[in-house]
């Protein structure tokens, strides 16, 4: 077990806490938007994907500059992430507003297959992240 | 990959941050806010495409105005909120960034960047410069001129930006940096395949040290050329090994002792190891006889132990030296003291302080005396040069100038050391011919000593057309190839066949491949002469006198006319 001075004291890394955070919140709002049956867009919320969106760039642009083997292996996760997440939001938007054959069964399920493949980018941050915490307990 | 990539995304972490959080909550505010149609009735607000691409303009100030309808107020008070919320989330990456770009960390990294990538990239054999003072500088130019890729590491940075003022024709490639450290020395090239030698030249000796220690583990098979003026450290480095120690006090008593006993081989060495096309230097005939030494430092201990084993006979002022003439008070500079020291029947007097001022005050007090007096002054700084000029001594010392010279004489022709053994059993008169004929062959300025080995990657033709068992002569190939009738003024030093050497060879002497052949010319005739060795046109030419181009053409029409 930890003891209470490793998870408050020196061990403690505010820059881990708070990507952690960012990586584990891209992870569950992809999830929430990813979960429910893939052709139906009533199902699958725009502002959902957003958000996993906007977190999944905040989570890459917080690895920038890190030179360390495991920080290039989460740059390049959540790169994979943010561009799953872009391509779902343009799909969509070209639906819309561009071809405006609006949100078909087919369209819908191209996006939420995409934001899917983003949400296995993710699950691997997590795995990655759980395996490096893991690691540092010693 | 490249730290200042990583550097720059580093530093601008929390600015990117910052935008995408602006950007999500503008994005969204906006697809929240209703709308409003020309009738004044309420629509559903922006999409999220129609939202991200009206921030996307308000937010780099590019302002379309509102698209795609006009907004409602609801509508616009958010935007009036995003507007603000943006431009400082703009102005602080903008700012961030100008920071970063001004950083001097940063530049440094740049810098060290791009020298490691022009180091990286030579392709032509190339010698490491550690250290660009007097010296450094004109070994530099030196190489520069003969065209010797160098790079070249230094210290003080100021001194590099001068060296880029400096307008060489080949691309340097220089670094401020501490050639002590041995990561700067890598950085440098030091474990470059192409590195072909080190200079350790630095004002500091100590660092001279550090640097051939350095390059004695790091890269043992290239050598080391290291300035020292203290007995203790060139002790220390001959005891790891390095290839050329040289101390300018001692190489100058050397040649001033030689000077006195055997004048025209100084002569004939004075010229051989000059710095390539410069004024050839005036005739020296130092006297015999009783002579003043003025400082008795490490300078003045050298040049007094070598001028006693001609049989001169000194005496030595020196205030500060407890092995001096100790009756005579003062440094020399008054006339007082010079009497004292007996000038009236002296020949001879060294003003071989380390203060130039000082130096100059003896020898012109000396002169004035006594104005027959052979004045030998000793120069510290080259910026003193026009004072020294300006006095025109007989024999000016400047210790930079002796470094470059020795370390150009042993870079630019190994077999010169090899000629220079044999020069100290040359007779007087013998030198004094060769000096004749090597002034005559470089047209007034001091000749290139240079050297070419006969075989396939130096002289590809000549080793060919040896290697076919063709019947060359010396005195051929110094056959002008622009002008048959007319002979290269070059003067052929010394051949070196396996472990045999030939000294000053006759026309007749028949090449083999293999030979590694010591020319003295001008630049130009070397430029010639390498034409001719490596170019098998150019070789035929100069051998037969007949033009042959090489092509299949020419041989095709070669073949007919002779049947």
């Amino acid at each position: 077990m930890a003891r209470p001075d490793c998870i408050l004291g020196g061990i403690m890394n505010l820059e881990k806490v708070i990507f952690g955070f960012f990586i584990l919140l891209a992870a569950t709002l992809n999830f929430g938007f990813f979960i429910g049956d893939i052709a139906r867009a009533e199902l699958h919320s725009v502002y959902e994907l957003a958000a996993a969106l906007f977190v999944s760039l905040i989570a890459t642009a917080l690895k920038f500059g890190d030179r360390t083997q495991i920080g290039a292996i989460h740059l390049s996760t959540s790169l994979v992430a943010d561009l799953q997440l872009i391509a779902a939001a343009v799909t969509w938007g070209i639906a819309e507003h561009v071809t405006g054959v609006g949100m078909t069964a087919h369209v819908t399920s191209s996006v939420v297959s995409l934001s899917g493949g983003a949400l296995f980018a993710n699950i691997v941050s997590v795995i990655i992240l759980i395996v490096e915490t893991v690691m540092l307990r010693r | 990959m490249n730290s200042a990539f990583f550097l720059v995304l580093r530093r601008m972490r929390a600015p990117i941050i910052v935008l995408i959080v602006i950007y999500a909550i503008s994005v969204v505010g906006l697809t929240l806010v209703p709308g409003v149609d020309a009738e004044g009735r309420m629509t559903a607000p922006l999409s999220f495409f129609h939202a991200f691409y009206f921030i996307s303009y308000t937010a780099t100030t590019i302002g379309f105005g509102e698209i795609p309808a006009a907004f409602s107020d609801a509508q616009r008070l958010w935007v009036t909120v995003c507007i603000y919320l943006t431009v400082v989330g703009w102005s602080y990456s903008v700012v961030t960034l100008i920071a970063l770009l001004q950083d001097k960390g940063f530049q440094n990294t740049l810098t060290a960047n791009r020298f490691t990538r022009r180091v990286r990239q030579i392709k032509q054999d190339f010698y490491l410069i550690c250290g660009c003072g007097e010296t450094g500088s004109l070994i530099a130019r030196t190489f520069d001129q003969i065209g010797q890729a160098f790079v070249v590491i230094e210290r003080d940075e100021l001194r590099v930006e001068e060296l880029d003022l400096l307008d060489f024709k080949t691309d340097t490639p220089a670094f401020a940096a501490d050639a002590r450290q041995p990561d700067n020395l890598q950085l440098a090239g030091l474990m470059h395949p192409k590195c072909r030698g080190v200079l350790a030249i630095t004002n500091d000796e100590q660092a001279n040290l550090a640097i051939a220690i350095a390059v004695r583990l790091l890269n043992p098979d290239i050598p080391v050329i290291a300035r020292a003026e203290q007995g203790s450290i060139a002790a220390n480095m001959a005891s790891f090994g390095t290839d050329f120690i040289i101390n300018p006090y001692e190489r100058f008593a050397d040649r001033l002792a030689l000077a006195v006993s055997s004048p025209e081989r100084f002569r004939l060495i004075e010229l051989l190891t000059s710095l390539p096309e410069s004024p050839i230097p005036e005739t020296l005939r130092p006297p015999r006889g009783h002579w003043i030494l003025c400082g008795y430092g490490r300078f003045g201990h050298a040049v007094a132990e070598r001028l006693r084993g001609t049989g001169i006979t000194l005496t030595i002022i020196d205030p500060s030296a407890p092995d001096a003439n100790r009756e005579i008070a003062g440094d020399g500079t008054e006339a007082s003291t010079l009497r004292q020291a007996g000038i009236e029947h002296a020949t001879g007097i060294v003003a071989g302080s380390r203060n130039d001022i000082n130096n100059l005050s003896v020898a012109i007090t000396a002169s004035e005396i006594k104005p027959d007096l052979f004045v030998v002054a000793r120069q510290n700084h080259a910026a003193n040069s026009a004072l020294f000029t300006a006095f025109d001594a007989d024999f000016t010392v400047l210790p930079s100038r002796i470094i470059a010279q020795e370390c150009i004489a042993i870079l630019t022709a190994p077999l010169l050391a090899r000629f220079l053994d044999h020069v100290s059993q040359l007779a007087e008169s013998h030198c004094e011919q060769l000096v004749k004929r090597l002034q005559e062959a470089s047209g007034g300025l001091t000749p290139v000593i240079w050297d070419i080995r006969l075989n396939a990657a130096e002289a590809p033709a000549t080793w060919q057309a040896l290697m076919h068992d063709r019947k060359i002569r010396l005195g051929e190939i110094l056959t002008d190839g622009a002008d048959r009738d007319s002979r290269l003024p070059a003067v052929p030093l010394l051949i070196e066949r396996g472990r045999d050497y030939v000294l000053l060879p006759a026309d007749d002497f028949r090449l083999e491949a293999g030979d590694q052949l010591l020319f003295a010319s001008a630049l130009s005739t070397q430029r010639k002469l390498e034409l001719t060795l490596k170019n098998a046109n150019e070789l035929d030419y100069v051998l037969s006198g007949q033009e042959n181009s090489g092509s299949l053409l020419g041989k095709l029409l070669k073949a007919k006319s002779q049947h």
